[in-house]
């Protein structure tokens, strides 16, 4: 009786501390995301993301003792505004560190301001000229393009693929993408016979997919491709019954791909994906298992949307910034840098995060899962 | 050559959705002269309505039914609210006031449905139809058919009825048409609700193929227009001929020549039609009498 009500009274007094000394001594965290705009498909999510775990994060105690602070902007997907909001949080806000960029155009915005500032910058997008070259105080979160393509080559070397028909976007996501897959497709040995576009916002592609069954010896179908694009391949691709293997990227990987091409069309699909998509499906001893589960059921029942991959590249943004303060027991941008370059196998959505002064992303290939869409649900393949 | 015809056949699947945006052009063209850019919102809003409608248990005709009316209420709601008050004005204020519209439904689309993209499900089926070894599809036949019946109902409205004619008239001469006993405002508004009725109805019929997400209004107005360009603006044949001939060179520009220049190729073409013939195809050069 005696103890509870000392606890009782110690708690209430740490609420009433916690309550009376607030600003000074918040970490505050910035971050300008892609929440409207064409990239509000990523940056949804991501937004829903962060805001989600700071809650959860104070909610717990905070970091080191003191509460989170989120400053989030949204720029829309418009570099300027990115650029600008980063300066702002910079400058004004005073953030520690700096989550955000939905886009590789914001994201490369963004970059010089916090290069300049000397703050820690995690990156939410894709593309590799973001980590590479190295730059002091940039990370990324994402696989980056060419991993994609890498994965998808090692599947299809696995399967006797050598003859490939190329269909990709041409958005940013497919142009970088199919420049990636052009690089390396040497060192697998794989040739591509066709290589077709389509605009980000065609309504058909069947004119393509024709010349590509037209080519003789293509033995299957790359379609690096983001939106709805590659969901009306799929379609296209069914409604011409190609009858080759098609493979997508990891630009479609959610469950809304397999409802917008139609279960009947997407059937035998392949593609690289992250373990949150499949979290359900993951082996229990999968290290990935209890976080992308604890995240996807945290998500979906704070905000009654699905899960998306996206939102998970966010999600392992702040975890490994949460991660870096703490191990730095300070929240001296400088410190926090340093610990975010020691992050050691720290287990997110994506994959295991292993970074160190030569790599600002810490992904393996092992971080992709190999999927097969059937029966309008995911398998793991391999 | 099966090549050839699959070229043709996705080409008129693509041209019908032009011509089905391009005919809700017309109808606001020829009662005002103002070129509504925000003719691709009503699309969007056609799609996006019935498909949350579907996903909250209404039957799909219904659901299309609800969205036909809602997008049809905007449009008189955007002549009531933006057109009107500004009567008067240049027709090119008129035209920003329209891209304004534009992008004020686009945003509070975002806002009351969300950021993803959406489809429903094709009204007969996805099974292919196998013509000459090149395939299409049930929900094309449907779009095609949707433009052909939405032209005729038009062309029938401008020529055989009184208020076909009287829209006609007011976009002549307003003063005129006041002084013969027309009801402007009536006709305006009348010309917004049935624009944006046609536009939903587009809507409806191409979001199983086309996808629908609350930004695709601005691509399709601009493939709209350009179709009623080439056919020339107002007349209801000359957006169906427009549409289908910018979607058959598009899909054969991707098909024989490359995709990347696809868009450019429809673009060019456009372009030296408009040069030779300023008023589009089946455009008549204007005889005001003075």
């Amino acid at each position: 009786m005696k103890f509870s009500a000392t606890t009782a009274l110690a708690g209430s007094l740490a609420l009433v501390l916690g309550f009376a000394a607030p600003a000074f001594a918040d970490i505050k965290i910035g971050a300008t995301i892609s929440e409207t705009g064409p990239a509000s498909f990523l940056g949804d999510p991501e937004a829903k993301t962060l805001k989600m775990l700071v809650e959860e994060i104070n909610a717990a105690g905070g970091v080191n003792g003191e509460k989170l602070e989120l400053i989030i902007y949204d720029d829309g997907g418009d570099p300027n505004k990115a650029r600008t909001f980063a300066t702002r949080l910079v400058e004004d806000d005073e953030v520690v560190a700096l989550i955000g960029g939905t886009t590789t155009g914001t994201s490369m915005a963004i970059i010089p301001v916090l290069e300049d500032a000397e703050v820690p910058f995690i990156s939410l997008a894709g593309a590799v000229e973001i980590i590479d070259p190295v730059k002091p105080f940039v990370f990324k979160t994402p696989h980056t393009d060419r991993m994609a393509c890498a994965k998808i080559f090692e599947d299809m070397k696995k399967n006797g693929i050598t003859k490939i028909g190329l269909i990709s976007g041409s958005d940013g996501f497919g142009a970088s993408m199919r420049k990636q897959c052009l690089a390396i497709i040497g060192e697998y040995g794989i040739e591509v016979l066709a290589d077709e576009t389509y605009g980000p916002t065609d309504a058909d592609m069947t004119p393509q997919l024709t010349n590509i069954k037209g080519k003789d010896g293509v033995q299957a179908v790359l379609n690096p491709g983001f939106g709805q694009g590659p969901a009306i391949v799929t379609r296209n691709y069914a409604q011409l019954a190609v009858g080759l293997p098609l493979y997508q990227s990891h630009g479609v990987a959610s469950d809304g791909f397999i409802e917008l091409a139609g279960a009947q069309a997407a059937e035998g699909v392949k593609l690289p994906g992250t373990a949150l998509l499949v979290a359900g499906l993951l082996p229990e001893n999968d290290p990935q298992r209890a976080v992308v589960v604890a995240y996807k059921e945290a998500y979906e029942k704070a905000t009654g949307k699905p899960v998306s991959t996206f939102g998970g590249y966010a999600h392992d943004a702040f975890r490994i910034l949460v991660d870096a303060i703490k191990r730095a027991g300070s929240a001296e941008p400088s410190a926090i840098r340093d610990a975010i370059e020691g992050t050691s196998g720290l287990v997110g959505t994506t994959g295991t995060v292993t970074m160190s002064a030569t790599d600002h992303l810490g992904l393996d290939l092992s971080a992709f899962r190999m999927l097969k869409i059937e029966d309008g649900g995911w398998k793991i393949v391999e | 050559m099966p090549e050839l015809l699959q070229f043709l056949l996705s080409g008129i699947t693509v041209g019908a959705v032009y011509a089905l945006v391009a005919l809700g052009f017309t109808i606001i063209y020829n009662a005002s002269d103002v070129v509504n850019f925000a003719q691709g919102e009503f699309v969007m809003l056609g799609g996006m309505i019935t498909f949350f409608a579907h996903a909250a248990g209404v039957p799909l005709p219904l659901a299309a039914l609800i969205a036909i009316i809602a997008t049809a209420a905007v449009g008189v709601v955007l002549n009531k609210l933006a057109i009107e008050p500004a009567r008067g004005a240049p027709v090119v204020s008129l035209i920003i006031i329209t891209i304004g519209a534009s992008i004020f439904i686009r945003g509070a689309t975002q806002l009351v449905f969300d950021k993803q993209i959406h489809r429903f499900p094709a009204f007969s089926g996805d099974q292919p139809i196998l013509i000459g070894g090149a395939t299409i599809l049930p929900q094309s036949l449907w779009v095609i058919a949707g433009a052909l019946a939405v032209f005729f109902c038009l062309w029938l409205f401008f020529t055989r009825t009184l208020i076909g004619r009287a829209v006609l008239a007011t976009a002549n001469n307003r003063v005129a048409a006041q002084l013969v006993g027309i009801n402007t405002n009536y006709v305006m508004t009348l010309s917004f609700a049935m624009s944006a009725a046609i536009g939903a109805f587009a809507g409806v019929l191409v979001t199983p193929i086309t996808l629908t997400s609350y930004d695709v209004g601005l691509a399709l107005a601009l493939k709209g227009f350009a179709a009623a360009m080439l056919g020339g603006m107002g007349n209801p044949k000359g957006a169906l001929v427009g549409g289908l001939l910018l979607g058959i060179l598009e899909a054969m520009t991707a098909g024989y020549i490359s995709s990347q220049y696809k868009d450019a190729a429809a673009f060019i073409i456009i372009l030296a039609v408009l040069f030779a013939m300023p008023q589009g195809l089946f455009g008549r050069k204007s005889t005001d009498r003075v």
